[in-house]
């Protein structure tokens, strides 16, 4: 007889012990990407793009700010966990495997870091 | 441990062109996360002033980056539209070999579609005139 509940059975299942939330996260920063991307895209090709002081002055607006800073985390996070499954799909050496993981992971989140601390200054300047 | 059963290997399955799809979904992927490394670096530019943007737009003006250009926007349209079949099948919807086949044919054809608009959209955002 175990004496662990059935949740505590089922909670975080899977070789990396965390269950359905990588797939999960996936799906909600894809939709999450969406209407971002979207946003931003279209955003960006009604601007003249070599006129510094439109892109800088549309990218400084309060709410302009807040959603390409979502648009920045958002697209790092995707960016991160589907790279992560391609490295350990197809990169069979422990070592080899071990240095790309690490390098994404440090390629993402100073990505993130620098779109995100760039969004602020053009907020704030 | 070596004597695991093994799954077969694609190499048992006839080739059907929703194979080439799935794989060239991460490979988009991919790519569209380099072009997010670039697009970080491009805002850093921007925020640290005229002229550091004014070097990044002229570095994106080289042949190369425009041929890099096109591939990065072909991949992440790809990857948005493919995404999105991807997210309609989640639901379990449109899973039929023939409905896949027609969403793959879709997701294609709206991809160069795409592709073709915002390359054109972005030549023309490029060639403003700018009034100082």
């Amino acid at each position: 007889m175990s004496l662990r509940t059935p949740l505590g059975k089922v909670l975080g299942r899977g070789s990396a012990g965390e269950g359905t939330s990588h797939w999960w996260v996936q799906r909600v920063t894809a939709i999450a990407l969406i209407p971002l991307t979207l946003w931003f895209a279209v955003s960006i090709l009604g601007l003249p793009l070599n006129s510094y002081e439109a892109v800088s002055g549309w990218l400084g607006e309060p709410w302009v700010a807040v959603f390409t800073i979502l648009l920045a985390i958002t697209l790092a996070w995707h960016s991160w966990l589907g790279v992560q499954v391609v490295i350990e799909d197809y990169v069979h050496g422990k070592a080899a495997k071990t240095f790309l993981l690490l390098f994404s992971t440090f390629v993402h989140f100073a990505g993130a870091v620098a779109a995100v601390f760039a969004a602020m200054i053009l907020a704030v300047s | 441990m070596d004597q695991r059963p093994l799954s077969p290997h694609l190499g048992v399955y006839k080739f059907t062109y929703t194979m080439s799809l799935s794989i060239l979904h991460r490979i988009t992927g991919v790519a569209t996360s380099i072009a997010f490394v670039a697009f970080a670096w491009w805002l850093m530019a921007l925020a640290s002033g005229p002229e550091a943007y004014a070097a990044a737009m002229h570095c994106l003006s080289s042949p190369l980056a425009k041929l890099l250009l096109v591939g990065f926007t072909f991949s992440f349209v790809y990857h948005f539209c493919n995404g999105i079949r991807h997210l309609v099948w989640d639901t379990g919807r449109g899973l039929e070999r023939a409905q896949a086949r027609r969403s793959g044919l879709a997701v294609i054809v709206a991809s160069l579609l795409l592709t073709a608009l915002v390359v054109w959209l972005g030549c023309t955002a490029l060639t403003v005139p700018v009034t100082p």
